[in-house]
């Protein structure tokens, strides 16, 4: 075909394209190293075990939201038997106190945007604030 | 038969890489070494065929028209349908590929015996116990192309919404492609609309191969293979997404350790996550041998990316042998003096 130039040319602007990822990891500095977000340091153990929070914390939110919001049922039960307030503020946020190093490191490392911020509010950034 | 043997090959690929996975021994096997090799195997064998095509001549326009071709100026020429133009040319393979233009004009003949519609809406109604004839009718097929349409955008989206897990920092325009994607915020993770599309879509296509008799007929095992991998893709994601929760934030190092060239296993990523990444790797491996490279193919279809100038332009084939001629002008120079004496007119005196 007399546009077999044309046509290399397109091929190689498509695997530049496809090969994106590793150009912006060149350009960004890019390591495999994780977030590392801040552990609190005064408790050992959360409300369910580390491999559950790290993966379906969401799921666990969602069901204290319905439960709160839907049925006021305050109080949630945990498979180990303790009872714990279900409350994103009170309860999560009482261990992880800075939400910047904790919530939003993984956050934004895996790029989500929860909208949990919409209706609650960080009470660190109350008191930061000075009101 | 097809169908089902291919499910088969499927479930057992899945079931290789969940073995894969759990097994901490062959855990970078299936997470570093085939989604490397898969890629490599798609670079190299998606180049070979694009270069193995663009060498092969084309000498003439054979362009598949559907419109009126340019003529007399007084007779409406269709610059789209049947362009003559380059741009022309642009905006019919712009139509074809995003919005699959010849897909919209497929048509399904099917034996009818319902009476003919006479003029304005209600059809004529046979006398009692009339034979009717039963008549090949041609009408509109747009279920294919709706479906086919839906998979291909809902995949693109999913396939940029993964970007998240490439690129650190991930950029803000993922975040909003995310954001308009969850725009119903369904549930916790929200549900994506381009997964259901996509799941549906997938769907309707199997559905219709495996049960419509005469696209049976036609279906080979390759046809099933490439839905039910696909299938599977989309279903082990949806299963992490919304009910068996892996960890995102180990997946994400293993792929950013495979871009920058860093490979790292993290310990706690479960099995299904690499059933995902091993049908990847295999879609990926299998593409450049498949028709899947329809991808590349649709650019390089001569049917289509050729501007209708066989009347206008007289395209010589290159690689013709020389043809030695004899005009009418040299016949005419070796019988002149016989013409002339038979009393024959001659072109030139």
């Amino acid at each position: 075909m007399r546009d077999r130039h044309a046509i290399i040319a397109a091929l190689i602007v498509f695997f530049v394209v496809l090969t994106f990822p590793i150009w912006y990891a060149r350009a960004a500095g890019t390591t495999s190293r994780g977030p590392e977000p801040k552990l609190p340091e005064t408790e050992k153990t959360c409300v369910m075990p580390v491999e559950y929070m790290r993966a379906s914390h969401m799921k666990l939110l969602l069901t204290w939201r319905d439960d709160v919001v839907r049925r006021n049922v305050r109080t949630w039960i945990a498979p180990d038997g303790k009872s714990y307030k279900a409350s994103l503020s009170g309860t999560c946020l009482r261990c992880h106190a800075n939400k910047a190093e904790f919530c939003d490191r993984c956050h934004t490392y895996a790029g989500v945007t929860p909208y949990c911020w919409e209706c609650h509010v960080d009470p660190a950034s109350i008191k930061g604030s000075g009101t | 038969m097809n169908a089902l043997s291919s499910l088969v090959v499927v479930l057992l690929l899945a079931g290789v890489a969940w073995v894969g996975g759990a097994l901490a021994l062959l855990r970078p096997v299936f997470g570093l070494a085939v989604p490397g090799l898969a890629a490599g195997i798609f670079l190299v064998g998606v180049a070979t065929r694009v270069v193995g095509w663009a060498r092969t001549p084309v000498p003439f326009r054979i362009p598949t028209t559907c419109g009126q071709q340019r003529s007399l100026p007084w007779i409406k020429a269709s610059w789209i349908e049947c362009p003559w133009t380059r741009s022309g040319v642009v905006v019919r393979m712009a139509l074809e590929v995003l919005l699959f233009r010849s897909l919209f004009r497929n048509t399904r003949g099917a034996i009818t015996t319902e009476p003919v519609a006479q003029g304005h809406g209600t059809p004529a109604a046979a006398p009692e116990g009339f034979p009717r004839a039963a008549r090949l009718v041609y009408g509109e097929q747009k279920w294919l192309w709706l479906a086919a349409l839906a998979f291909h955008w809902s995949f693109l989206v999913v396939l940029l919404r993964h970007l998240r897990f490439f690129l650190e920092p991930a950029p803000a325009l993922v975040g909003v492609l995310a954001a308009v994607d969850g725009f119903f915020q369904v549930g916790a993770p929200v549900v994506y609309a381009a997964d259901i599309a996509l799941l549906a879509a997938l769907g309707y296509l199997l559905v219709r191969r495996s049960s419509d008799p005469q696209v049976r007929y036609l279906s080979l095992f390759q046809d099933y293979f490439a839905l039910h991998l696909l299938l599977g893709l989309v279903a082990t994601g949806v299963l992490m997404r919304y009910y068996v929760r892996p960890d995102i934030v180990a997946i994400k190092q293993l792929t950013l350790g495979l871009v920058t060239f860093a490979p790292v296993v993290p310990a706690h990523v479960s099995p299904l996550f690499f059933v995902h990444l091993f049908l990847l790797s295999v879609l990926l491996a299998y593409f450049p041998f498949s028709k899947l490279m329809h991808m590349a193919g649709v650019f390089l279809s001569p049917t289509r990316n050729l501007a209708n100038t066989s009347r206008m332009r007289r395209h010589v084939n290159p690689w013709n042998p020389p043809v030695k001629v004899h005009t009418y002008e040299e016949w005419e120079d070796e019988f002149r003096d016989k013409l002339e004496a038979a009393g024959l007119p001659v072109e030139r005196e």
